[in-house]
């Protein structure tokens, strides 16, 4: 700008005249756009490019309804759910075996956390058979649960607690690790018992690092128990889905899909405003996703 | 005993007071003797006298004082506190360390309060608040009892953790560093009132510094460590009366003692 190089300007009496230099620091335009715009501007485009993938013929229609038809058959799946309807008992059965693993995964893995993250027997015994499972693909062990549990939810909630266990176990070992040297000194010096050190001190310093495993467990135990459902049958939602694309429904698969994306938003959520109501001293609990 | 031990003891005996700690001949080697990093230690403290140790890092100051406290054990030697060997953390000792290590889920008051808690319950320590209120106020952070740590500076930070320390009447302090990561207006400001802490208390109190004013300032003896392996290569009694005033930091025979501490720490503590 051409005001850089010019002089203060100087009064006849001799003193200076200081401007303003109150300016507006830039922000680039894409960053000065509201959140709601933001957010309804990029569903605008992306329904916009479906419905263009769909209308030129480019994908045919078996494969990806229009959004129109999606959207017909989101309505009457909600209609089907919220008279009580048999999708609602299939939800129901979701849940119910979602709820149930994602508990016994905070059983287990929190028990075998604490036996490898507290103990050298745990961490140098027990820790490598974890690491070994740990590495393998658990969905295959999906027809041995059935095999084992039959076509019931047991094996549903088997396969979801089976999968979620392993990330809390990894998180509460290292959360339990994070207490520094000085903090478990200073309860040896109060003469503080082993479990008094552990839930006054060392699982509070993990919590930022439980919570963690905590939330990829929740997304884990979803993904486990419709895995069951998918390959063991039985009246859940995956049953739904499954044979919803068996018969090529596809606006039935994209609507059922998203009715149990919202058990799984709320498992999640449910984890994250326990998170902020316990580790609200830390500064990584401004997760961002919701400021 | 090297000639330095000697003279350690010889002052030693000239102080009076019932001796609080006893160490004799330890030492602590570490990865299966290959770092030594104390060598036949040997120390009297008194009860109400206030020593401090002072030395490069890395000779050990630390490991000595977590065998005081019972936290490590000596490779070699004795470590008696009133009377009874140490074998193991004990209770009636008081520590602190150069951070704070206030638990940020806990209101300042209940980390102040943690000690109670451990040793006697919940019930115990709800019933103490008021006495931990007035340990606040002593260090004045009246107003701050149910503020979170981290909305404390460092200073206050430190002064919490005195607090923390003292609820529990400990006879013996341990301090290992513990003004070293505050500026330098706040740590004259926690010198004074350790001095009275002390001094109200009679405490036996033990400081590892990296300061030399701060040793002279606060102690009655000054022990002067040589590298590894840790060893007391002088002693050095602070003849200044009590309490000590930041007048005194200009007085010239605060310099003096601060001159032949620096001095003997180029001559060789550092070789
Ligand atoms: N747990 C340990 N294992 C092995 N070496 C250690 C351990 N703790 C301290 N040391 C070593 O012992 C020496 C003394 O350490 P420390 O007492 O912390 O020194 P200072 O407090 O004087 O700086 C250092 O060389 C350090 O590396
Ligand atoms: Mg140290």
């Amino acid at each position: 700008m051409s005001s850089v190089s010019t002089d203060i300007p100087i009064h006849a009496d001799g003193e200076t005249v200081f401007p303003d230099t109150v300016w507006e620091e830039e922000v680039a335009f894409i960053d000065r756009i509201p959140r709601p715009i933001a957010m309804i501007g990029i569903l605008i485009v992306f329904i916009a490019v479906w419905q263009g993938l769909t209308s030129f013929g480019i994908v045919s229609r078996i494969i990806l309804p229009t959004p129109w038809e999606t959207a017909k058959d989101i309505v009457f799946v909600g209609k089907n759910l919220f008279s009580g309807g048999y999708m609602l008992e299939a939800f129901w059965m979701t849940t119910k075996a979602v709820l149930m693993g994602f508990v016994y995964a905070l059983i287990f893995g929190f028990s075998l956390g604490i036996l490898v993250g507290e103990t050298s027997f745990g961490e140098r015994a027990v820790l490598p058979y974890l690491v070994a499972i740990d590495t393998m693909p658990k969905v295959a062990f999906a027809p041995l649960f059935l095999a084992w549990l039959g076509f019931g939810i047991a094996s549903k909630v088997a396969l979801a607690a089976f999968i979620a266990t392993f990330p809390i176990v990894v998180a509460v070992a290292a959360g339990l690790h994070a207490a520094d040297d000085n903090a478990c000194m200073l309860f040896r010096t109060m003469g503080a018992t082993r479990w008094q050190t552990l839930f006054k001190m060392k699982l509070p310093t993990g919590l930022p690092h439980i919570f963690t495993g905590l939330k990829i467990a929740a997304v884990g135990v979803m993904a486990g128990a419709i895995t069951a459902e998918f390959l063991g049958g039985g009246n859940g939602f995956g049953e739904l889905i499954r044979v919803a694309a068996s018969q090529l429904n596809t606006p039935r698969v994209f609507s059922l899909i998203l009715y149990l994306s919202l058990l799984g938003f709320a498992l999640f959520w449910s984890v994250v405003w326990l998170e902020r109501r316990l580790v609200f001293w830390h500064s990584s609990t401004v997760s961002g996703i919701n400021k | 005993m090297t000639l330095a031990a000697q003279k350690a003891a010889a002052v030693q005996a000239d102080l009076k007071g019932r001796p609080v700690y006893q160490l004799r001949g330890v030492s602590k080697h570490y990865a299966h003797g290959h770092i030594k990093a104390l060598d036949t230690i040997d120390l009297t403290l008194r009860e109400g006298t206030f020593s401090s140790v002072i030395g490069p890092s890395g000779c050990g100051k630390s490991t000595l004082l977590k065998i005081m406290a019972g936290l490590v054990s000596p490779t070699r030697g004795s470590v008696v506190l009133e009377g009874k060997p140490v074998t193991g953390a004990r209770r009636d000792i008081g520590m602190m360390f150069q951070q704070a290590t206030l638990f940020p889920w806990r209101t300042t008051v209940e980390n102040i309060l943690l000690p109670i808690e451990v040793r006697d319950g919940r019930a115990a320590a709800k019933a103490a608040r008021g006495a931990a209120e007035e340990l606040l106020n002593t260090v004045g952070l009246k107003g701050f009892e149910d503020v979170y740590p981290t909305q404390l500076s460092g200073g206050m930070a430190q002064r919490a953790a005195i607090c923390r320390m003292l609820v529990t009447k400990p006879s013996v302090l341990l301090l290992d560093e513990p003004f070293s990561a505050l500026d330098e207006l706040a740590r004259d400001f926690m010198n004074i009132e350790l001095q009275r802490i002390c001094l109200e208390r009679n405490a036996t109190a033990f400081l590892v510094t990296h300061s030399i004013p701060e040793a002279v300032f606060l102690s009655d003896i000054v022990y002067v460590m040589s590298s590894r392996p840790g060893q007391f290569v002088e002693t050095i009694e602070i003849d200044l009366p009590r309490p000590r005033t930041v007048e005194m930091l200009v007085d010239p025979a605060f310099g003096q003692y601060v001159n032949r501490i620096r001095n003997r720490l180029d001559k060789g503590a550092f070789v």
